[in-house]
């Protein structure tokens, strides 16, 4: 009957072991963080007998390290956890604010970016906040590590670059330099508790004379894989971040989305809003890279 | 009637006698039942919303390590053909999606999951019907082949099950008559009632075939005799235990795991427990219908309404019995008119049975009324308070459904509204705001209490209507303004259908009347009795004591001197003076009073993403009077927010085939805290004759009024109308872009 | 199958029960361990009936999985109550603003709203209605819940 296992593994070569163990006895292993899309999907969706490999023991998947170049966040920490610590929230205000929008207080108690990324969903809150910032995947292999920009990692709907035993630690994230803002904005129908029907995400670096020198706009929950647009985020650049460029990068969001009609919303609806929630995420990163000069 | 303020307890807002059971984790709900050698059983269910059953096998199921029994409608008495049991167990089809279709029993929960999984069904996929609009077209793709409109036999199959019509004077020449005529046709989304504990259940069937069934109801007496009549059995075959109940609106007052449940355990030996999980709630319970509601209403310059007319079909989904009835009755309820005419359609879909959810049916055709009114009072330029005002139902007006209302609370709400702070300060820059009043007619029927003074004079109510919403208190503040005695020395006891006497179920808003109308006569029974005691004692007749203030004393003007003899008193003698003191009630109670209300909201709106933010709410309604206020406020303000939601968000969304694409509270979005603001509530106190303290039904009523408030104060921002419910954000930006 | 150890503090006390690798920390709590207080509403996170701190952070106990307990210090609604003291003012302001129609979610609402207090001392209402956002109540509309933790607040404040 019943072929359900849990291990709690505390070193990445315990877990890369039992993973591989698993796959040489034909058993399906799942990779378990906080558990807020794995355990609701073995309810609903897929209740096939697996092993659970919790990897919250881990080191690498637990700690935030903030040095002189770069942040490393671990793949694994709850978003509540993470949203309590103040250098973090000062130097990403947007990637902790759409760690901070998934679910209730409850699910902030387990649910965490790497969960996030990792399920793959077009609709991911911490996606594009992590691809605006230039997040690096940094994942666990049996040759050792390999590196991913955020942009590449989902590959689909529920669909990511992740294969055989591999495994997501934790992101690389360069360190936002002075006149660095950042901002993450979803719509969702209440205040709470929803998938974004649509997201957006802007980091901006603005210089000394208030003018953009570098800008990376990403969207979510209006293609099959969040995406990086490129060319918002250099119609943003070389401007202050004026309602006028940021109108024209609004447009550019518009018209690179490539939505769907599903009971979230429909694709006229998603296609206006994405430019909208571009425009005003924009403004918000405008206003935080000039407060932080 | 005695006047409000010399009321003792009445009025008052103690703590609930259960109240410290429910804050700490101690009260029994439906699933928190555990007996020794239970077994699980779990449905399953049609993955088609319309299918001919060719076959289901068992065996594998059966075959499963751990499964004990597995049952499809062939193990039930056919010869009962009620919908109830076909809805239970589909039989020759399945008539949604989600339909039961077989049950196992199995040690684990986990155990019955899988083996469901293994039963197999051979389906004949046929076309399902799933708008109103579809199901009410000539040459239909038929629900029930069997089923004629109204039971005529020589009326060709339908999906119609029944039409009514009732009409007062001449519309025609009302509406002749009419300077303004505004008419709309406005469609309402099904809605789930969303109370937060799924249906549970345990049946344990003793050899002898005595069944003894605890479960989450509105109505145990209801359980009894549906799962009698499901299974074939006398009521009295049959007991049922209710649980605490974690919220109804109506939707736990049918049965749906019950019958189920018995059978596997009689099948068995042993008990079973089933439990609904949160997706087989949304699929194959409640909901409340999907409407398409046309109204035309006509009016004098001055505002005076000449003529109405309402066209109302309801989703009745895979079985006949929407609430079309209860919202034609509502829809012009409010006003006292010269000339109307409403008809109704019943109408078979593919789609789960709906169920009652507070005020069935009236919040849809009232939305669609409430809005015309609004759309008058904009065309005629006048305050939507004074146009309802000017046409409002007062005493002596005959309701359109036919009696003659007794005093009513409408026209001392509107006023109380009118000069209420909220409605005075006008809404700033940007924020709109919409008016609309609620309407509920309110049910009495059979109720039954034992009142037991013990020893110590301690008070216990012993009553049927299970209390989901605080009525416990109610009954106890009853009891303790009509004894005479503190309301902390009285308890009250929801027994079981053995315990008790019959009890109509908790709905309609009949309990604090109906209960609290046998609560009150138990303990004038329990006074009577006290008064005989002290009588004996004085050795007087006993038309020579009366009670008062809690004790017996001889009448003014006899001739004795002894000291007042309280209930403990009396209590504490019983035994010498004719044993326990026990008093009785039974009664079918009438006159339950319309409960009517004004509710106006404020909201702004984000032009640029649709989205409709609730920036205020106050409700103004008549209880009657309010035995406990704080629990008449709950009652006003959960009401309110289950219609902000129904107006905002809430909606069933179907895909072509007929299966429900959003069946979890993730995607069916009830509100949550952070989405409303403070519900401001004014009780109005209109009292009802036909109750010793004048109560009203409550519950029901709040629901009513949100959803045209909403829509109208959409409207107020927008400068137009969107008829259709929900106002969700696609729906609302859509509109925006379309008139811009 | 393999049933899973797991060695837990629930409530101040130890409770050392089997388990299988799905079932949730509810069902452990509820069904091996016989504390029905946690409520399951939804079974996917998204109703707030099953709240309980998990290691002194709040949690929906029907998204951990059983075995996740072992080794950690749970807090149901049977423990928000202190033994000597009585009701923990949530609770007592609960019943005291009638914030409870059915009681359902009353568990869940106890436990988050103490882990509220415990974490902010003078929560303002936009701030209680978004830590109480994941718990659903559909009785009662809410807005006697909010006076009740507002009230609850102001008598922790009064009686520090």
């Amino acid at each position: 009957m019943s072929n359900f296992g849990y291990v709690a593994p505390t070193t990445v070569e315990e877990t890369l072991s039992v993973l591989k163990r698993a796959t040489d006895q034909g058993q399906r292993a799942q990779i378990l963080a906080g558990g807020t899309d794995v355990i609701v999907q073995m309810r609903s969706v897929d209740n096939s007998h697996r092993l659970f490999v919790d990897i919250k023991a881990l080191r690498e998947t637990n700690e935030v390290l903030i040095e002189e170049e770069q942040v490393y966040i671990g793949a694994a920490i709850p978003s509540g956890v993470l949203n309590e610590n103040a250098t973090l929230k000062t130097l990403l205000p947007g990637l902790l604010e759409s760690a901070d929008l998934i679910g209730s207080t409850q699910i902030q108690g387990r649910a965490s970016i790497g969960g996030n990324l990792c399920n793959s969903s077009p609709a991911g809150d911490t996606i594009p906040a992590l691809i605006a910032n230039a997040a690096i995947c940094v994942i666990a292999t049996s040759e050792g590590i390999r590196t991913v920009p955020v942009e590449n990692f989902v590959t689909g709907v529920g669909r990511n670059c992740l294969v055989g035993n591999e495994f997501l630690l934790g992101f690389q994230i360069p360190r936002p330099s002075t006149g660095t803002g950042d901002a993450y904005l979803r719509f969702i129908p209440r205040t709470e508790m929803d998938i974004a029907v649509v997201g957006a995400a802007v980091a901006v670096t603005l210089g000394q004379d208030g003018i953009c020198s570098h800008a990376r706009v990403a969207i979510g929950a209006v293609a099959p894989t969040p995406l990086l647009v490129d060319a918002a985020g250099v119609a943003l650049v070389d401007t202050p971040v004026d309602e006028e460029a940021l109108r024209r990068a609004a447009q550019i969001c518009s018209d690179a989305s490539q939505p769907i009609t599903d009971k979230r919303g429909t694709i006229e609806y998603r296609r206006k809003v994405v430019g909208v929630l571009c425009r005003r995420a924009g403004a918000i990163a405008r206003d935080r890279a000039l407060s932080n000069q | 009637m005695a006047d409000a303020a010399n009321y003792k307890a009445i009025g008052t807002r103690p703590i609930r006698p259960d109240g410290i059971e429910k804050v700490t984790g101690r009260a029994n709900f439906g699933a928190d039942l555990n007996l020794p050698d239970m077994l699980h059983g779990k449905v399953l269910r049609s993955p088609h919303a319309h299918a001919r059953i060719k076959r289901i096998d068992l065996s594998k199921a059966l075959a499963v390590d751990g499964v004990y029994a597995a049952v499809s409608s062939a193990d039930f008495p056919q010869e009962v053909t009620s919908s109830l049991s076909i809805n239970i167990l589909a039989r020759d089809k399945a008539l949604y999606h989600g339909h039961a279709i077989a049950a196992v029993a199995a040690r684990t929960p986990r155990i019955a999951e899988e083996a469901i999984e293994l039963i197999e069904v051979e389906y004949e996929v046929l076309a399902p019907v799933l708008s109103l609009d579809e199901a009410m077209q000539e040459n239909a793709t038929l629900v029930n082949e069997h089923l004629r409109t109204n039971d005529e036999e020589s009326a060709p199959p339908s999906n119609i099950a029944s039409t009514q019509k009732f009409e007062r004077g001449d519309v025609q020449k009302g509406f002749d008559e009419a300077d303004v005529i505004v008419e709309e046709a406005f469609r309402v989304p099904s809605a789930h009632q969303g109370y937060i504990e799924p249906h549970a259940c345990v049946a344990t069937s003793n050899p002898g075939g005595r069944v003894t069934i605890w479960c989450t109801t509105q109505g145990p007496f209801e359980v009894r005799s549906a799962t009698a009549g499901v299974l074939a059995k006398t009521v009295s075959d049959i007991k049922v235990i209710p649980s605490e109940i974690g919220g109804g609106f109506g939707g736990k007052t049918v049965v749906y795991l019950e019958p189920v449940a018995v059978r596997l355990s009689e099948l068995t030996g042993k008990p079973v427990k089933m439990v609904m999980n949160r997706e087989e709630v949304f699929r194959a319970t409640g909901p409340a219908s999907a409407t398409l509601c046309k109204i035309k209403v006509g009016a004098t310059k001055d505002g005076r309404i000449t003529a109405a007319q309402a066209w109302l079909a309801y989703e009745a989904g895979a079985f006949p019995g929407s609430p079309v009835g209860p919202g034609a009755m509502s829809v012009f309820a409010p006003y006292d008119l010269e000339n109307f005419l409403v008809e109704g359609y019943d109408v078979l879909v593919n789609k789960p049975k709906v169920a009652a959810y507070r005020a069935p049916g009236a919040p849809q055709s009232m939305h669609a009324m409430e809005c015309a009114i609004d759309e008058l009072a904009q065309r005629l330029d006048m305050d939507p308070i004074d146009l309802r005002l000017k046409n409002a139902a007062k005493e002596g007006t005959v309701a359109p459904y036919g009696p003659k209302f007794p005093p009513i609370g409408l026209v001392k709400c509107l006023e109380a509204a009118k000069r209420h702070p909220n409605y005075a300060t006008k809404p700033e820059e940007g924020v709109g705001r919409g008016v609309a009043v609620g309407f509920w007619f309110n049910i009495g029927m059979q109720s039954s209490a034992e009142v037991c003074v013990a020893e110590d004079g301690a008070v216990s109510i012993m009553e049927g209507s299970p209390d989901i919403g605080g009525s416990r208190a109610s009954m106890c503040l009853m009891a303790a303004e009509t004894l005479g005695v503190p309301y902390e020395t009285i308890n009250a006891h929801v027994g079981d259908t053995e315990s008790t006497g019959f009890c109509n179920l908790t709905g309609g808003s009949r309990t604090t009347f109906a209960t609290g109308l046998a609560v009150v006569k138990a303990c004038e029974d329990v006074i009577a009795q006290c008064k005989a005691r002290a009588a004996l004692t004085w050795e007087l007749d006993v038309d020579q004591v009366e009670w008062q203030d809690g004790r017996a004393v001889p009448k003014p003007g006899v001739n004795i001197d002894v000291d007042p003899l309280s209930l403990a008193e009396i209590a504490k003698t019983m035994s010498r003076t004719g044993g326990p003191l026990l008093g009785r009630a039974s009664l079918n109670a009438q006159g339950a009073g319309a409960c009517f209300s004004v509710n106006w909201t404020d909201v702004i709106i984000d032009r640029e993403t649709g989205k409709v933010d609730v920036k205020a709410f106050t409700a103004v309604q008549d209880a009657g009077r309010a035995i406990h206020p704080a629990y008449v406020e709950g009652q006003m303000q959960g009401g309110a927010v289950q219609g902000l939601g129904w107006a905002l968000n809430e909606e069933y969304i179907y895909d072509g085939n007929g299966v429900v694409e959003n069946a979890s509270f993730l995607d069916y979005r009830v509100p949550v805290a952070s989405d409303m603001p403070m519900i401001d509530c004014e009780i109005i106190e209109v009292p009802n004759p036909s109750h010793p303290y004048g109560v009203r039904g409550v519950g029901e009523t709040p629901i009513v009024a949100p959803l045209a408030a909403t829509s109208n104060a959409v409207r107020d921002v927008l400068g137009f109308r969107i008829n259709d419910l929900p106002l969700s954000p696609p729906n609302v930006l859509a509109a925006i872009d379309a008139a811009e | 199958m393999t049933k899973i150890y797991v060695s837990t503090i629930v409530n101040g006390r130890p409770e050392d029960v089997l388990c299988e690798a799905h079932q949730s920390l509810l069902d452990l709590l509820r069904d091996e361990i016989g504390l029905t207080g946690t409520k399951e509403g939804c079974g996917t996170g998204d109703c707030g009936a099953c709240t309980v701190l998990l290691d002194d952070r709040l949690v929906c106990s029907c998204l951990v999985l059983a075995p996740e307990a072992h080794g950690k210090e749970i807090t149901t609604v049977e423990g928000i109550a202190d033994s000597q003291d009585g009701l923990h003012v949530v609770q007592q302001k609960l019943l005291e603003h009638a914030a409870l129609q059915c009681g359902v979610c009353t568990p869940g609402f106890v436990v988050a709203a103490k882990a509220l207090l415990d974490k902010h001392s003078d929560p303002d209402e936009e701030t209680i209605r978004y830590w109480l956002a994941g718990n659903l109540c559909r009785c009662t509309g809410y807005d006697k819940i909010i006076r009740a933790v507002q009230d609850a607040a102001q008598e922790l404040a009064t009686t520090k």
